[in-house]
């Protein structure tokens, strides 16, 4: 059994890159994810580890950098919030493009403007289409668990994909709670040793990365790409099982909570669902069967899983801590995907909470169950999409 | 201990409030128990109000968000009762423990406290004056509130309060910082 410690959710992370000793990091400094990558830097210099620190100029030379690292050979990893993610942004694209299974803690922060350093997901559901598999924590425990694992997900011959482990700005990554570390020669034996896959550096096998494909393989190539993410999940779940003999921890693609004999549902990620689950509770003991689901990977979405964990509620409620302006909120649409393959059709609401950090209080939840309630009765939705914890 | 017991802090920037709401969440991990610790994030200035929060249980704690209803309310500047409001969303068995030079009875009076609530008041900064010569409050203070609540136990914090000053700070400052939590949970005064 590992050490059980009181640290925040950047220094688990930090933490756990340190156990995994990445050959190469690029990084640059951006709230809140600042701390984490603040805290690895020190790991470098203190020679803790054997990474290679590239301090480049901005987030697009950091997904450059990590880009150029992960083709010669390397395992890599970077961290980022908002802004920098934005920044990113092309780069992204080439990285899941090129196949290239680079891992980056993404510490979820809102973007600008107006200025805004706290927590919402807005920067992540930006980066939904770029080819990144996507992961949610919910707390440290879990950012710190998911990272490990994310680079076995990564790294698989199956997968070769980037991964994403997004944890809630300051909610998680500057709040200290209790983690349990695993003994680093176990990490280092889960995460196993980095074998490259067709590395820039071997010189005797040259090869050519970034090639121009037009109107003949263009479209071949994306399909190829969507292909390798709907193993992803498989992967996911394999790891995950590893994960869990060694730990005793359980993931999946998603987490369900008193939702099997549940009437109404809520779905909701990251720290959201921790307060969530406190208000079910609280309504289980009055007698409303409410449940919840919390996805875990947003990226491949796990649709017919999720159609099959939902298909007895008549009732759910997405929240989603980020929006689409004039359209639905990003998670919404997902749910609303995967209930179109249910024979059953839920009635389905769609509540954006918590933007650039607004507190998620108990009151929100409870508004939103009875409001199910409601909704479960009659079968009528009256406002589809709604702000909820505005301030009038 | 039974249910989730939630903390207040209120401080001023540069006090070392954070460090204490830090401080007793080791020390309540350290025999087996599960923590939160974090402030609330606003401009970050010196001298500025701020609030920390602390949750702890024998249970895995899934809340997140500001403590609404705290079990217990530490004040580690007495001028703050005149700034913000100290005593909001208190229930009716909160325990106040205020860093003043007061007598506990004037604190109760000022802060209006109900009959079923308790004050508790100690000089924190003075006791951090005579022990180590910088009016940095939290040792003395988080002495005191293991004595008034019993959230955690002295041998226990003061591990703790080694081991958190030990990673920055001289021996001397070490030992001072021991020396006042000992007295904050000697000197603390109910009113």
């Amino acid at each position: 059994m590992g050490k059980i410690v009181a640290v925040t959710g950047n220094e688990a992370c930090a933490q756990a890159l340190k156990q995994i000793n990445p050959d190469v990091c690029a990084a640059y400094p951006i709230t809140p994810a600042t701390d984490l990558m603040q805290r690895f830097s020190s790991f470098v210099n203190d020679g803790k580890v054997d990474t290679e620190l590239v301090l480049v100029e901005s987030e697009h030379s950091a997904m450059s950098a990590c880009i150029g690292a992960a083709a010669a050979g390397g395992r890599v990893a970077t961290a980022t919030s908002s802004q920098g993610l934005a920044l990113m942004w092309e780069m992204l694209y080439i990285a899941a493009g090129t196949r290239l299974p680079i891992v980056m803690p993404l510490v979820n922060r809102a973007l600008s403007a107006p200025l805004n350093i706290h927590g919402d997901h807005s920067d992540g559901m930006g980066a939904r289409d770029t080819g990144w598999l996507q992961f949610y924590s919910e707390n440290a425990q879990e950012a710190y668990d998911n990272l490990i694992q994310a680079f076995r997900i990564a790294e698989h011959l199956d997968v070769r994909l980037p991964v994403m482990v997004c944890m809630d700005g300051f909610i998680v990554s500057h709040s200290i709670e209790r983690v349990e570390y695993i003994d680093d020669a176990d990490v280092k034996k889960f995460v196993g040793k980095f074998v490259p896959v067709h590395p820039l550096l071997d010189l005797d096998k040259p090869k050519s990365y970034g090639p121009l494909i037009l109107t003949d393989l263009y479209h071949e190539y994306k399909r190829a790409q969507h292909e390798v993410m709907t193993k992803a999940p498989r992967v996911v779940l394999e790891v995950a099982a590893d994960f869990e003999k060694m730990t005793g921890r359980k993931y999946g693609l998603f987490e369900t909570y008193r939702l099997e004999d549940a009437e109404m549902a809520i779905v909701v990620m990251s720290s959201a669902a921790g307060t969530t689950k406190d208000i079910i509770d609280r309504y289980r003991d009055k007698g409303v069967r409410i449940g919840l689901l919390k996805p875990r990977m947003f990226r491949p979405f796990p649709f017919a899983e999720m159609a099959d964990a939902l298909k007895h509620v008549k009732a759910i409620a997405v929240l989603d801590r980020a929006d689409s302006f004039g359209g639905m909120g990003p998670l919404y649409s997902e749910v609303a995907g995967a209930v179109m393959q249910m024979d059953s059709k839920p009635a389905v609401t769609n509540k954006i909470f918590g933007l650039g950090g607004r507190d998620y209080l108990p009151d929100q939840a409870e508004y939103v169950i009875d409001e199910l309630i409601t909704i479960a009765k009659t079968g009528k939705v009256k406002t589809v999409k709604e702000y909820i914890g505005v301030r009038e | 201990m039974g249910d989730m017991i939630e903390i207040r802090w209120h401080g001023r920037g540069g006090q070392g409030t954070v460090t204490a709401a830090k401080v007793l969440a080791d020390a309540c991990l350290s025999k087996g128990g599960y923590v939160q610790a974090f402030p609330e994030y606003g401009p970050e200035r010196a001298g500025a109000p701020i609030r920390a929060f602390n949750r702890i249980s024998d249970h895995a704690i899934r809340m997140y968000g500001p403590v609404l209803h705290p079990k217990i309310v530490s004040i580690a500047d007495a001028t703050l009762m005149d700034a913000v409001n100290v005593t909001e969303g208190s229930p009716d068995d909160c325990i106040f423990l205020v860093n003043t030079s007061k007598d506990p009875k004037e604190v109760r009076l000022k802060l209006k406290a109900k009959d079923t609530q308790k004050v508790f008041a100690v000089d924190a900064t003075k006791i951090a004056l005579d022990c180590f010569g910088r009016p940095l409050p939290n040792s003395s203070i988080l002495g005191a509130l293991c004595k008034a609540t019993g959230v955690v136990k002295l041998d226990v914090l003061l591990e703790n309060v080694k081991k958190s000053f030990g990673k920055k700070f001289a021996q001397k400052i070490i030992d001072g910082n021991i020396e006042a939590a000992k007295r904050g949970y000697e000197e603390v005064r109910e009113g």
